[in-house]
């Protein structure tokens, strides 16, 4: 069920240019590992499954602000959501 | 008083450092103070020096300072000082002293006058080192240092490319034989273990037989520099071109001083010479082929500067022929007048030169002896000397005492004063030429620019030394002969002195005359004698130096840029490029996968991930 919704989340972001459907399926996927975590903890009866998954939801609360703050600003810069819009930023 | 000698190098070369470094900002009038006074100082000094040594002994060193000490080898800062050294001494600093008295005044308004001085000082320093040094490493120091003074005063106008190339040249030709001297000192110290000069003298003669093959080789590659330095055949050339440089300049550096340095360095090293009969006897030869390619070169030129640059190589050529013979200390003696007269000629010029707005063409000038007498007596005293005027110029009393070591000493033969008589003619020729075309006839140039005093003083000063300098030939040749073995006569049949002086003296009567008849008297016979094609193809055989350029030129420069062009790409450098090269390819693909997209890296960590595990999984 994790590796399911991980390839979902990923197959996503890579087809998608979308900056807000970028940001989900980051969650996505983030939500998969937290899925596999809860699942890995509960089969070999460990509380440590559980503390990760915690981690995992702040970081991925923190992670999503930050992401919604700089799509604000792409938006603001290039007038569209298109990630491929930013390539100009290339070294 | 003897212990004052190290200041006589070492007071023009403190000058040197504080023109250089303050030169910009002291007055022209501070810099000719600091220029002229350091080497009057140093002049006094060596005056000063002679009645000491004369009450002391025949020999003095003085040493300062151990230089370095490496696995045996050890020379050290030393001067030494005997007849021949203080003789050259005295000559150099004095006449370098006239000269930068001269130049104080013919340097005026130039805008490197400091600089102008400060190298003459440091040749004037590395000079009196090369003259006083003990060990032959340190008279190298003194060796390169002139050689490096001469070619930043050739090319010390250095705005003009041609003065730039000039410089170069004489560099580059004089490197030659530095190459064989240092080759030479080289062997010496392998063979014998030092270089101090009057140990490796002693050394030599006590290990080495007569014309062993370590004596010989030496001797032939301390020629070669000398013959380098001296411009003696075949490394001549650079002589005549050095004359771009300013004229005081010329006088010092290419007539009175620097250009004897070859005959001081085998006088100095005689016994090595005597040890090698062979190139004693090449020492001759090529003195004595020297004086009359020189010669024949000076007849046909037609720039004031390069008729006398000639004629200094053909007097150091009779040099190189005393010493080739033996008669070392008649080489010592001529080279103090050959200073004291070629100094005055080239002084002398310069006035000309200057008096006619920078004309070096002496067909361009003419009838300047009531324009500018004072010159013109001067000219004459120089000139006469030079030829020879017999019974009155010192000239002539060194000139003869050469062609008598030539005749009578064991190594000579008698194409060797033939070949002396012949230079007499030649020498009085083309120095009678010269003043008749210069100072006879009419004026084609008005004059400009008269001399002041700072340039007659010199000039008079030197015009009587040129005279009064044969006066003491006996006392002066005894002197010499505490330091070199006397000149030994056997050959004094069919010739006596009073014979050969006779001879010399028509010879020089011979070349006047007909310098009269050709240039003053009858003008109409150069013409006709200039109209055979035989004669116009001798004069421009002759007027390029022999072909001696047009030779190198093809033999050694060309081929030489036609291989530095071949290897213009730098084949060795190839391999290191290559190097580089691939560096810079691999930047270029690895920068093409940064494009800038998320979703390719995010696809290439995505592919990351999988390869990583699959690799973990499958092995």
């Amino acid at each position: 069920m994790a590796a399911i919704l991980f390839g979902l989340g990923l197959a996503a972001l890579l087809v998608r240019r979308n900056a807000i459907f970028t940001l989900m399926s980051i969650e996505v996927m983030l939500n998969a590992a937290g899925l596999a975590f809860v699942a890995a903890g509960a089969r070999w009866g460990h509380a440590d499954g559980q503390v990760m998954f915690l981690f995992i939801l702040a970081m991925a609360a923190a992670e999503v602000s930050v992401g919604l703050a700089l799509l604000l600003r792409l938006h603001h810069l290039f007038k569209s959501l298109d990630i491929d819009a930013a390539s100009t930023m290339r070294g | 008083m003897l212990q004052l000698l190290w200041l006589i190098p070492a007071i023009p070369f403190a000058s040197t450092l504080v023109l250089a470094l303050f030169g910009r900002r002291m007055s022209e009038r501070m810099v000719a103070i600091a220029g002229v006074g350091s080497v009057g100082l140093s002049a006094l000094i060596s005056l000063a020096i002679v009645p000491a040594f004369l009450a002391s002994g025949t020999s003095y060193t003085q040493i300062l300072w151990t230089w370095m000490n490496v696995a045996g080898f050890r020379p050290e800062i030393a001067f030494y000082l005997d007849p021949v050294s203080l003789l050259m001494v005295v000559v150099v600093t004095f006449v370098s002293f006239l000269i930068h008295l001269y130049s104080a005044e013919f340097m005026e308004d130039d805008e490197g006058y400091a600089r102008f001085f400060a190298y003459m000082n440091l040749f004037v320093a590395s000079m009196v080192v090369l003259v006083l040094a003990d060990n032959l490493l340190l008279l190298y120091l003194g060796w390169e240092g002139v050689g490096l003074c001469s070619y930043l005063l050739i090319g010390f106008w250095y705005k003009d490319p041609v003065n730039g190339l000039a410089a170069r040249k004489a560099f580059i030709v004089t490197r030659a034989g530095d190459t064989a001297m240092i080759v030479g000192l080289f062997i010496l110290f392998h063979s014998l273990g030092t270089l101090q000069i009057q140990d490796l003298m002693h050394l030599a003669s006590a290990r080495w037989p007569v014309g062993s093959p370590y004596a010989t080789a030496a001797a032939a590659l301390l020629l070669g520099g000398a013959v380098g330095k001296s411009a003696q055949l075949p490394l001549q050339t650079w002589l005549p071109d050095a004359m771009a440089g300013p004229t005081p300049t010329s006088a010092l550096i290419h007539a009175a001083t620097m250009v004897t340095a070859g005959v001081y360095l085998i006088a100095r090293t005689h016994i090595l010479f005597s040890l090698a009969p062979d190139v004693q006897f090449a020492v001759a030869v090529v003195g004595a082929a020297t004086i009359v390619v020189a010669g024949c070169s000076a007849l046909t030129q037609s720039d004031i500067k390069r008729i006398l640059a000639y004629s200094t190589m053909s007097q150091i050529g009779y040099m190189f022929l005393a010493l080739g013979v033996g008669s070392w200390a008649a080489a010592m003696f001529h080279f103090m007048t050959h200073a004291f007269f070629k100094g005055l000629l080239f002084l002398a010029s310069g006035v000309v030169i200057e008096a006619l707005h920078h004309e070096h063409n002496i067909f361009r000038m003419g009838g300047l002896r009531k324009e500018l007498p004072i010159v013109f007596w001067t000219f004459l005293i120089g000139g006469c000397s030079l030829a020879g005027l017999p019974l009155v110029t010192a000239g002539y009393f060194s000139k003869d005492f050469i062609l008598w070591g030539a005749w009578t000493s064991p190594q000579s033969n008698p194409a060797f004063w033939i070949v002396g008589i012949i230079g007499v003619l030649l020498t009085g020729l083309y120095t009678f030429r010269l003043i008749f075309v210069v100072f006879f006839g009419s004026s084609h140039t008005p004059v400009t620019h008269r001399p002041h005093y700072r340039i007659i003083v010199p000039v008079i000063l030197l015009a009587a030394l040129s005279i009064v300098g044969g006066w003491f030939k006996d006392s002066l040749v005894a002197f010499l002969n505490s330091a070199l073995p006397p000149l030994s006569e056997v050959h004094v049949n069919g010739l006596t002195a009073t014979l050969s002086s006779i001879v010399a003296g028509l010879a020089f009567l011979l070349g006047l005359g007909l310098a009269y008849l050709f240039f003053l008297g009858k003008p109409e016979y150069t013409e006709s004698l200039m109209r055979g094609g035989l004669m116009r193809a001798l004069h421009a055989f002759w007027f390029a130096d022999w072909g001696f350029d047009w030779l190198y030129d093809r033999t050694l420069v060309r081929p030489f840029v036609w291989i530095a062009t071949l290897n213009r790409r730098d084949v060795v450098d190839s391999a290191f490029t290559a190097i580089a090269r691939c560096n810079q390819t691999a930047y270029y693909a690895l920068s093409r996968t940064e494009s800038g997209r998320l979703r390719w890296y995010a696809a290439a960590v995505g592919a990351g991930a999988v390869v990583f595990i699959g690799v973990i999984l499958f092995t």
